[in-house]
This record gives C-alpha cells, structure tokens and sequence, in this order.
C-alpha cells in the first residue's frame, strides 16, 4: 500500500476514475430504476431503450429476485465460510474448495437417485431420507477436503504463498475432470422433490401476504441458517474452536501453548468441508441439476463472497454470500436493465466478478474488516 | 552436526550398511501397495484401460489400454527404492530388500485389482459409474477365466514392482541402459502416427497392418537401443553436454550460437518433408508457445500470478478478426476500415497493450492471491461480454465471426487449411518473442522483475518502481499473447467465445510451470511436450486417444510438479535457488562455503548458468 503523503502517480488517478465511473454508474442505474418504476414512459427510459418504454418490475418479481437471491446467496455464504477459515489458518486461497462443493452435490445425487430407486423420495420417508443424504453428502464432502489437505497442502506448508495456490488450481481441474471420467459428463438430474417442499408457498400475516417462494428456498435458508450457529458455536464456543482461532493467530506460538497443529489445521478442512456439503446438497435440492463443472463458478464467487466480507471472518462471509448472492440476482434487472443493456441475465456472472473488483478497489479489506495471520501483517 | 562442518570429506566414504531381505519399514510398504491399489481401481474406473485398448503398442502383446496399468506398479516399485541420501549418514547396500519390498507393494495392489474383479461379479454399479462394464471386467480376465485374471494380477504386479525396485540393485550404466531401452520402444510405439508421417517407409517395415509395433521390430529396437546405450550413443551425448557446460567465454557463445543455428534450420526442414499431422501438430504448439512465453514473462520474471491471461489472447483474436472479416457483426459504422493480415495485426498489439494497462491498473496493487482470482475474474468478464446478446452486434455472440481471411503477404498466404504456412509464420514471431525475453531479462527491466519476484519491499526499497514495472509486465506479457490471437485467428479462420475458456489459461500455466518457471528453454520444453504429446484445450496432440484424459493428466501433473519440482524441468538457476534456499544453503554449508557465523547467503556466490540444471 502507499504511504498517505505520496506523490499522486498516474494510476491513481485512473483508479480513482475507475472508482467514481462504476459508483456513478450505480447510483444512474439505481436512479433510472427508481425512476422507471414511477413512469415507465419516461424520457431517460426511452431513450435507454431507443424509444419503447421500459419494462416495470412488479412487486411480486420483485419479491422473488430478493428470494432467490437470498436462498442462492445461503449457499455461496456455507462454501465462503471454508475459503474464509482456510484463509485464515494457512493463509492461501483453497482454489479447490469449489469441488469439494461439487463433490458434495454428486453423492447427493447419487443417494437421491438410490433412493427414488427405492420409492424412499417421497412421502413420509422423505425427511429421513433427505437426512441420511445430507449426512453421506457431508462425510463425502467432509473426506475430500481432508484428503486433498494431506496429499497436496501439508508437504507445502512453509512455502511461497502462491506455490499452494497453484497446487489447489491443479487438484480442482484433477477432481473435476475425476468426477467426469468416473460419472460421466452428462448433466445428472435429481429426482423429483415431493410436491409439499416442491411447491410454492405464501408467507405472510393473516390477509397480508409477505412472500411467496418455494418450499426448497425455505429449506436452503432454513439449513444455512442453522449450520451458520452451529459453526460459530464450534468455533467461538468449544475448545477446539479456540485452537483453531489460535492457530490462525499465530501458528508458532500457538504450538508452544501445546495446542496440535497440524490436528487443527485438518479440523478446520473438515469443518469447511462440511459445510461445502451441506451447500452442495442444498444445491441439488434447489436446482434439481449437476454436472462435474457445478463447483468451478459457485466456487470462485463463494470466495468472492468472502472477500466482501472480510476474508477471515465469519459472519462476514455469511453477510458477503448474502449481499453476492442479492446482488447477482438483483443488479441485471434492477440496474442493467434500466441503463439500456439487452440480455442482462447472460451478465449475472459478470455483475459478481465486478462486484469483487469493486470492493477491492474501493474497500480492501471487505465490509467486516479482515483478521489476518502473522504472516499477513508482516 | 559441527563435526561434520569441520571434516567436509570425511562424508562420502561412509561405508554401505547391509540388512536382511526383510529389514524394511513393512507398515510403510503396505502403505504404498494400498496407494498402489487405490491408483489401479482409479484407472479402471476412469476407464483408461478400456478406452485405449484398441491402440495397440505392440501387437498383438500390449495395448496402450494395459499400459495404462501396467506402469503404475513399476513406477510405485522404483519409487519405494528411493531413499533420502543425507550428507554424513551411512547408505544402505541394495540388494534382496529392495526387491522383496517392491514386489510386496506390487503384490498389495495387484490384490486390489483382484478385489475390483471380484465386486464387478457381484455387484453392478453401472448406475452411478459409467466405466463399471462386462468389457472391463474381460479386460482384467485377460479374455480368459475370472480366475486366471485373479491370480494374475498380483503376481503380474509383483513382479513390475519388483523389477521397478530392482533398477535400484543394477549398476547406474545398466539402469541407464535398461530405461533407455524402455523409452525408446515405448516412444516408437505410442508416437506411431508421428513416425510415419516423416518416415513413410518404416510403415511397413515396423509396423503391423492393423497399428503397433510387431513383436519381432520390439525386440530388434529394443536390442539396439540397450547395445547403444550400453556402449557408446549415450556416452557421445553426455560427453558433448559436458564439454558444452565446461566451456566458457568464446568457445561457448560459438557453440550456444551453432546450437541455436542447428535447431533454428532443422525448425526450417521439418515441416517441408512431414505431413500435414506433423505441421499442424508444429502449428499449434507454436500458438501455444507464443502464449506461454509471454505468461512466462508476467509469472515467470515478474512473479505475478495471472490466470486471466486467456483475456490478452481473447482480445487478440476478437480484434484481428473484426478488422479482417466482412461478417464481423452488424453494429460496426461504415467508416470502420477492414484491414489486410499485417496492418490488423499491429492495431490488435496496441488494443492487447491498452487493454493489459486497463487490467493491470486496478489488480497491480493487490496482493498476489487476490491478484490471482480477480484477473481470473476479468479473464471471465472479457469472455462473458464477447458472449452477450449486449454487444452481440458488434461480436455475434455465440455465432462468432466467421470468414476471417487468410492472412496474405503477397508470396505467401497463411491459412488453415495450410498449416505449413501457419507454422513458418509462428516460427517467425516465436523467433522475436524468445528474442525479446531473452533480451528483456537481461535488461534493467528483468532484473527489476526478477528483484520484485524475490522480495517485492526489498525491491521497492531499492529505489525500484514496483508499480510501473509489474505494469509493465502486464503489457509485455499482453502483446505478446496479442501476436497469439491474431495469428490464431487467420489459422482458425473464426473466432468463437467458446475457444477462450478459463481452462486455456490453466493449460498455459500448467506449461509454464512444468518447463520451468522464468526460463525460455524450460517453456519451450514444456510447449513441445505439453501441447505436442497431450495436445492443447481443443488441440489434439500426438497421443489423439488421451483427449480425455488430458486435463485429468494436466490437473495430475499441475500438482506433482508442485509437490516434487517447482523449478520445473528446466529450471532457472536463481528461480530454483528461491524456492529451496534451505536445502541449497544446507548444501553450501556442508561445503564450508557459506561462513556459519552470519546467515548471509550473499557468500554463496552467483555461479555459472545452468549450474544447478
């Protein structure tokens, strides 16, 4: 970073302009969106839109983009909270996390089918099968993580930063194209969900209707919401936990206090791994697909995810999943569309790309801040 | 341990400790046999052994489907061999141990191979793995009795593991001997298509009707490669390499130059006496060394991991194409100039320079993990944007532009359909991109990289500008893919979205990385052996049938390579001293060469290129 004082260089002038043009930007489309909702046929509008006037969002779209948002954004936040922890103990982007998540939505598919197989997926014994799947989905998940930590991070610890980095891109591409050799490369479809979670549902007070959304986006909130306290119980809360905070401070004098380290630092893959699995489950559940590549996109933008809120940090990933997943869903009709752009959906991933350049550029450390290790500071 | 340091020669006459046959760490062997097993049902169950069967190697022997399997045990029994030589510490005789422990970590695999043949009886698990078939479980009957395969394979096993450990008992010349040997008939085998295409008449010479090697021309190629190796051959190559590591000043600039002119005429040669296969095969690799030199420079020199390179060969390709093709999209005003081949060209260097300054700017400050994923971010945006219906008036979107033309010097056209053309215009801007690395390293500028590489506060307390060089990195590195995409463009002669995939980033990084990481030599290695042998992201190489299992095979290798050889094969002296500065200090300590009283690694001294190569 530059010291405050420097002379003012080029490039930060052009950072700057960068800064004001895409906050500009939002603030026109979030203006333009404000104001096409009032008049459609407005001026700005119009000519946005050579002429014809512009689409008005109802309020029940507008409902059902926060929802699936939300429900999207519970499961970027579950898979960041592994990048997050990993991050904080060893100190380098776990490029492979994303197919641990895909792992997870593979054998979820595979129990699932075995089970509709079996006529267990649906009716009553639904519920105790979807809980057999999600705990298979976690071990599975829960191994893959522990084992990739042994074969290809634990001979470098202690190396250059970027040396794992790679590594893990190289374990991510080997897992993913594992799973297509082994499974086939197709698109493998879950069975179909029982119609009371399939379908959906009104919440709302007496006459008022709040929302309405699907009984599955319920459930994905639902199941992050829990594993989310359970996490922070776990860490925050029980003695394990805090020798995976220890750890993350200072690994040095951390083993000194007589805590196991390299014990810690696989707990730490396990936990994340876990909670990949249950994210990877949920996914099958909510969009009913997979297919090896699954993991590679979500992945990326869980990190992103906790990069916006403050890499190391929990609840910050948790907070980071929520506002990626919002913003993803959200920005292409709300602020896209508005601006003139044709086709916004196709820009989703786009909008979550430059999102995370956005909070790098503007606030490094993401919104809660960045606990970081020894290492970092230095 | 100061006893050492004080009688440095004492150390290598340690007398060799003998053990019993079966004095050896079991636990750590039976370790080794159930990895053994584990790899040998993950073969199976990729289904290497029954996708490659139909090529055959050596007919009516060995198919490339066997060998799929049949080296694991050999590569496992070698390695269970290796054991760490430390300075001062007494080594153990080779002998019966050895051999008893390889063909035991044989055994246990071989075991796990019988338990795949027993469960593909009982069970069908077709459903969830798709290579769980009858032809699998024939494969590993050797089209004979379940029995007989289920004895077969441990004993088979044991014995590969049991030879693989066993090149640790043979003397070092026969050991050379013995590998070479294997190479060789191995190379002749699988680079079979290669071969024929330059050498048409060993056709039928060697080679059986229906594909591979017949047994008879194994044996006699096997026969002469062991006598050469044996006697002679090797020895003029290992003698030449030494006398040109020994010389110095002139003697080695004439020598380094003749070397160059040599390699540089027969480049010229071999694409006029070759097929198309070969050319094309040449053709690619160039357009992927072209790429790889410059992640070279931006990874390599500078250290600075971009994963968004595809963006520079992405924007290289779109802006040729755009400039040379009547079907670029309709949105372009009519003003807007179709350029001939050469004069779109240098537009495209400067849009790929402007667009590296554009990148670099924001990501140049971050630090290099984060680095890492946002410039993948961007390498994403740039083909989402190339994708969308939103400027699909400009790029076509999914259709992509079509009828880029050929690219026209007046004596020569370079198209597609030629690939000889192709090839000599790649070899043309590989000449200057190695021209200008090579050149750049020893600037002021690489060493300023470099400097950054190694400690980016120490650099920058050296009085270096650290931004503007890392910039500068980015830009090198961005014309240089430019030259790439546009000569990819002409080549392919349309320009889709789907040919700049995140993977082809992955591809070049994986080249840079097992050639050597900041040495031109090390990615031009890796180029020719990569993307020749395993072929590029949609490129087929010369081993055809491993398209699918290329990335697997690149992930895999990714990840060995880091784990065993982060120099790479052909390292750079002072990249490899930066990553194993303990043991390379060690070393010198051991020597008496670095004083003990001051850590200063300074004393160690810059010793000549390729010294540690």
């Amino acid at each position: 970073m530059r010291a405050k004082g420097a002379g003012r260089t080029n490039i930060d002038r052009f950072l700057t302009l960068l800064r004001v043009v895409l906050l500009g930007l939002i603030l026109v489309g979030v203006l333009a969106f404000i104001w096409q909702q009032i008049d459609p046929g407005n001026p700005f509008a119009k000519w946005t839109h050579e002429g014809e006037e512009a689409r008005r969002l109802s309020g029940a779209q507008f409902k059902g983009l926060v929802v699936s948002g939300l429900s999207q954004g519970a499961m970027y936040g579950l898979i960041a909270l592994g990048y997050s922890m990993v991050y904080g103990v060893l100190g380098f982007i776990n490029f492979a996390h994303g197919e641990v998540f895909m792992v997870g939505a593979f054998t979820g598919f595979i129990m699932a089918n075995k089970f509709d197989e079996a006529g267990w997926w649906d009716g009553a014994i639904f519920i105790p099968a979807v809980i057999i799947t999600v705990v298979v989905c976690t071990l599975v998940a829960t191994l893959t993580a522990v084992i990739t930590e042994r074969v290809a991070y634990r001979p470098l610890r202690g190396s250059p930063r970027l040396i794992p980095l790679i590594t893990s891109i190289g374990v991510s591409f080997f897992i993913q194209n594992a799973v297509i050799l082994l499974f086939g490369p197709g698109a493998k479809s879950y069975p179909r969900n029982p119609d009371w979670l399939q379908d959906q549902r009104t919440l709302g007070i007496g006459n008022f209707e709040i929302v309405t959304l699907k009984g599955t986006q319920i459930l994905v909130i639902l199941v992050a919401a829990i594993s989310m306290f359970g996490l922070w119980w776990f860490v925050e809360r029980t003695k394990t936990g805090k020798a995976m905070r220890a750890v993350a401070e200072d690994k040095e004098i951390a083993s000194l206090m007589g805590i196991n380290v390299n014990k810690t630092i696989v707990t730490t893959f396990a936990v994340g791994g876990a909670m990949a699995g249950i994210a990877g489950i949920l996914w099958g559940l909510l969009f009913r697909s997979v297919i090896a590549t699954t993991g590679f996109l979500p992945g990326i933008k869980a990190f992103t995810a906790a990069v916006v809120g403050g890499v190391g940090n929990l609840g910050g990933a948790m907070v980071g999943g929520i506002s990626l997943g919002s913003a993803e869903s959200l920005a292409p009709l709300t602020l896209l569309e508005p601006l003139g752009i044709s086709g916004v959906t196709q820009l989703k991933d786009a909008v979550a790309f430059v999102l995370l350049i956005l909070v790098l550029l503007i606030k490094p450390t993401g919104l809660f801040g960045e606990r970081l290790s020894s290492d970092d500071r230095a | 341990m100061t006893a050492i340091a004080s009688n440095p020669d004492v150390t290598p006459e340690l007398e060799h400790v003998k053990k019993g046959a079966f004095d050896f760490d079991i636990k750590a062997a039976t370790k080794s046999g159930h990895i053994l097993g584990l790899a040998l049902i993950f073969v199976c169950l990729a289904g290497m052994p029954v996708g490659l069967n139909d090529r055959m190697l050596i007919t009516p022997v060995l198919s490339l489907g066997y060998l799929s399997l049949l080296w694991l045990p050999l590569l496992l029994g070698w390695l269970s061999g290796n054991e760490k030589v430390l300075e001062g510490m007494a080594t153990t005789k080779r002998g019966g141990r050895d051999i008893v422990r390889g063909a035991l970590i044989g055994l246990i695999g071989g075991l796990g191979l019988s338990l795949l043949i027993m469960l593909l009886d009982w069970f069908d698990l077709r459903d969830p793995l798709v290579n769980w078939s009858p032809q699998l479980a024939e494969l590993l009957h050797f089209d004979r009795s379940y029995a007989f395969g289920w004895f077969a394979w441990p004993i088979l096993c044991a014995t590969l593991g049991a030879l693989g450990a066993g090149l640790h008992v043979v003397g070092p010349k026969l050991r050379k001997a013995l590998v070479s040997t294997l190479l060789t008939v191995l190379t002749f085998a699988v680079f079979e298509t290669f071969i024929v295409d330059i050498f048409d008449f060993l056709d039928d010479l060697i080679y059986d009707k229906q594909g591979g090697l017949t047994v008879i021309s194994a044996i006699i190629i096997a026969a002469v490669s062991f006598a050469l190796s044996l006697f002679g051959g090797g020895r003029a190559i290992s003698g030449a390499r030494a006398s040109y590591r020994a010389a110095t000043g002139s003697a080695k600039t004439t020598q380094t130059a003749t070397l160059i002119f040599v390699s540089a005429l027969a480049l010229i040669i071999i694409p006029m006496v070759t097929g198309k296969i070969t050319q094309e095969l040449l053709a690619n690799i160039g357009i992927f060394l072209l790429l790889a030199l410059g992640l070279n420079i931006v990874v390599g020199l500078a250290g600075i991991l971009d994963l968004g390179y595809v963006a520079f060969f992405a924007v290289g390709g779109y802006t040729t194409a755009v400039l040379t093709s009547p079907n670029r999209g309709p949105a372009w005003p009519e003003w807007f100039p179709t350029l001939p081949w050469w004069g779109a060209l240098i537009v495209t260097v400067i849009v790929c320079a402007l667009v590296g300054l554009f990148i670099g700017a924001p990501v140049i400050r971050m630090r290099g993990d984060y680095l890492a994923i946002v410039t993948l971010g961007f390498g994403e945006i740039i083909r989402i944007l190339f994708l969308s219906d939103w400027l699909g008036g400009y790029f076509n979107a999914a259709q992509g532009i079509t009828n880029v033309p050929a690219a026209d010097f007046g004596f020569a056209q370079v198209k597609g359909t030629d690939p000889r053309s192709v090839f000599y215009l790649v070899l043309v801007f590989a000449a200057i991109s190695i021209y200008v690395s090579w050149r750049l390293e020893r600037s002021r500028l690489g060493r300023s990289w470099m400097a950054i590489r190694e400690d980016e506060s120490v650099a920058e307390a050296m009085g270096i500008n650290t931004v503007n060089m890392k910039l500068m990195a980015f830009v090198v590195g961005a014309v240089l893919a430019s030259f790439s995409g546009a000569i990819f463009a002409a080549k392919v002669g349309s320009i889709f979205p789907t040919s700049f995939l995140i993977l082809v980033s992955v591809i070049i990084l994986v080249v840079v990385i097992v050639g050597g990481m900041g040495n031109i030599l090390g990615v031009i290695v890796g180029a020719a052996v990569l993307i020749g042998v395993l072929g590029g992201p949609k490129q087929p190489g010369l081993l055809a049938e491993f398209s699918e299992y290329k990335l697997l095979i690149y992930g895999a290798l990714l990840v060995v390579m880091m784990l065993q050889r982060p120099e790479g094969l052909v390292p750079n002296v002072r990249r490899s001293r930066e990553l194993h500065q303990d043991e390379f200090l060690q070393d010198a300590w051991l020597k008496g060469e670095v004083d003990t009283d001051d850590d200063d690694p300074g004393v160690v001294g810059d010793g000549p290129e390729g010294a540690l190569a």
